[in-house]
């Protein structure tokens, strides 16, 4: 289980975060919401321990990861990067394989084991056929299915991914949620996702939060979050929210800007 | 295992060449002859035992010193391309050499006994000096807790301007000296003997030896700082062990060789196009290759205008600035960087 508590951080002088804090239960996938800028990605670098915090605590089963040296987070919590540039001249197996950093010693040897594991990680994504090419060659798609196997041979309780979905088409959006969604399922995955599409968001996530200006201003289920009045106010945008007619989940539909001087309600 | 064996034979030809060309032109065959000896303890008589002791004198210290030179500069040239992840870096790039040469002419403006420590005075200047001002620039790009590459790369060309401008101020005011310290900073001093290859020698352990272990560091530094620290790598530290290490290596090499340019920037790159971006092969590829081209530059300088000798540094870049473009225009893995 993750559990973020009182969360802030500030870049100079202006503040990131505030005071956020959110739970994730195995098993369970948390989708983070918010425009631009509201903190989104910030939150994913403070949880993984990469950027300085100025106060609150993040606790996995326990382990007080902020706290905790590199090698031992890393056992316990992966991160699909935002849209990564990978290095172009690395295999996917290579990349994959990197993966295994934290059960290695600092020269980096991978046993069969390892190796094993990176399979079985490059599988689940089914990109085990992509095993040799070099990582430049690869789509936009087949790249982020190969960032995910190497969060996955990582084989952590946790996982965060950051905007996984932001530079795919409609094909691949859809492929690597369901696939996220199979791995809380099946795996018992705690996951953390943060996603632009509020659609995607209530149909692949158990709950939502929705962060603006660093803030968490609501959390709850796909309906409880995703209601006119707070999705407009957080964007300033009137939108209406109708139920999905496949599975009756929100679906988000942004109207018209009004003029300057009324409100979105 | 390829890759090493076709470096490992140009290597072996490169000694083979550095140990027979020179004023004196040994035969292969007596080449072949001499080292035989050695190896089953033979003595040597006539003409062998005048080549043994040219080779054991003159030519072996300074195969060794020039092999361990380009050794030096091509590791941690991979190291520091690495490290920045910026394929323009060198050896040099954050001020090592221009705080050596500073190091160097202000210790040879100085008269020095003719003891050990007096020879000795200028490698030393320079080594300290070019340590000196990667600490100083190092200081000087800190941002709180980390070291942006950006700031470490602006604050290196910074300090080398300086310090260049104070060398050069130096080698105005200063008369006799002048042509020595020219000819050092364009890469010639090599100096005979086993003295400078017992001086560079711990510097070059240390610091190549570490930079060796280094490769996974470095392949996981290529995804960025942030993944890097996301898959478990202490990065703060990594960087600055590579960084200390590279740093040392390159200090050691420079106070006794001079500046020697392009190497350090083209046998990575080279090792890189042929067999791949993997540090932990690249690194010791880019070893035994900057032995290899500095060898073979070395050869070069003796021969092009013998008697003379040539500042092995004018070699490397006259020689490897062709090479490397016909490299690159052959490089048939377009994403190699």
């Amino acid at each position: 289980m993750l559990n973020i508590q009182h969360l802030s951080v500030s870049y100079g002088t202006r503040r990131a975060l505030h005071d956020v804090s959110l739970t994730v239960e195995s098993g369970e996938a948390l989708a983070l919401i918010g425009p631009n800028g509201s903190g989104k990605s910030t939150l994913v670098r403070a949880v993984s321990g990469v950027i300085p915090v100025q106060g609150g605590e993040v606790h996995v089963d326990g382990l007080d990861v902020l706290a905790a040296p590199s090698m031992q987070r890393a056992r316990v919590m992966a991160v699909v990067p935002q849209a990564a540039s990978l290095p172009p001249a690395f295999t996917v197996m290579e990349t994959v394989l990197l993966g295994r950093t934290p059960y290695l010693n600092f020269l980096g040897h991978a046993s069969d084991a390892d190796e094993e594991i990176a399979r079985r990680a490059l599988q689940r994504v089914d990109a085990l056929e992509l095993q040799e090419r070099p990582v430049g060659e690869l789509s936009g798609g087949e790249q982020q299915r190969v960032l995910l196997a190497r969060a996955l041979a990582q084989s952590t309780p946790i996982l965060l991914l950051d905007e996984p979905t932001s530079h795919l088409d409609l094909h691949h959006q859809v492929g690597l949620l369901e696939l996220v969604r199979a791995l809380v399922r099946e795996e018992r995955l705690a996951v953390l996702i943060t996603l632009h599409d509020l659609n995607l968001a209530a149909r692949y996530a158990d709950r939502v939060a929705l962060l603006v200006e660093g803030r968490v201003t609501a959390q709850g289920t796909p309906e409880q979050v995703l209601e006119a009045g707070l999705i407009s106010q957080a964007y300033q945008l009137p939108v209406s929210v109708v139920p999905n007619p496949m599975d009756g989940s929100p679906l988000v539909l942004p109207r018209s800007p009004l003029p300057p001087g009324q409100t979105g309600r | 295992m390829r890759p090493y064996l076709y470096v490992s034979l140009a290597l072996i030809f490169a000694i083979l060449l550095s140990l027979a060309i020179g004023s004196v032109f040994i035969p292969p065959r007596d080449l072949l002859a001499v080292l035989a000896a050695w190896l089953s303890g033979e003595a040597l008589t006539g003409r062998l035992a005048t080549y043994g002791f040219i080779i054991a004198s003159i030519r072996l210290p300074r195969t060794v010193l020039v092999a361990l030179t380009g050794a030096a500069l091509g590791t941690s040239g991979g190291a520091y391309q690495g490290l920045f992840r910026n394929p323009l870096a060198d050896p040099y790039l954050i001020g090592v050499a221009s705080g050596a040469a500073l190091g160097a002419v202000i210790a040879m403006s100085v008269r020095w006994p003719y003891t050990f420590w007096g020879l000795m005075a200028v490698p030393l200047a320079a080594f300290i000096a070019g340590l000196l001002t990667v600490f100083l620039v190092y200081t000087a790009a800190r941002v709180g807790k980390t070291v942006p590459t950006t700031n470490l790369i602006l604050a290196g060309v910074a300090f080398g301007s300086f310090a260049t401008a104070l060398t050069s101020f130096l080698m105005l005011r200063s008369t006799g000296e002048v042509r020595r310290a020219l000819g050092w900073l364009m890469g010639g001093a090599s100096q005979t003997g086993w003295l400078p290859v017992l001086g560079i020698l711990p510097y070059l352990l240390l610091g190549l030896g570490v930079l060796l272990l280094s490769g996974h560091t470095l392949n996981l530094l290529q995804f960025g700082d942030e993944q890097a620290g996301q898959m478990g790598l202490p990065v703060g530290r990594a960087k600055n062990v590579i960084l200390a290490a590279a740093s040392m290596a390159t200090a050691a090499a420079v106070a006794f060789s001079g500046v020697i340019g392009f190497i350090g920037l083209i046998v990575p790159h080279v090792m890189r196009m042929w067999w791949g971006g993997d540090y932990r092969r690249l690194l010791p590829l880019s070893l035994i290759g900057g032995a290899v081209a500095l060898l073979l530059a070395d050869v070069l300088a003796r021969v092009l205008l013998a008697p003379q000798e040539l500042p092995v540094g004018i070699v490397t870049a006259l020689a490897g600035a062709p090479f490397f473009l016909w490299v690159l225009r052959r490089a048939k893995n377009q994403g190699y960087w």
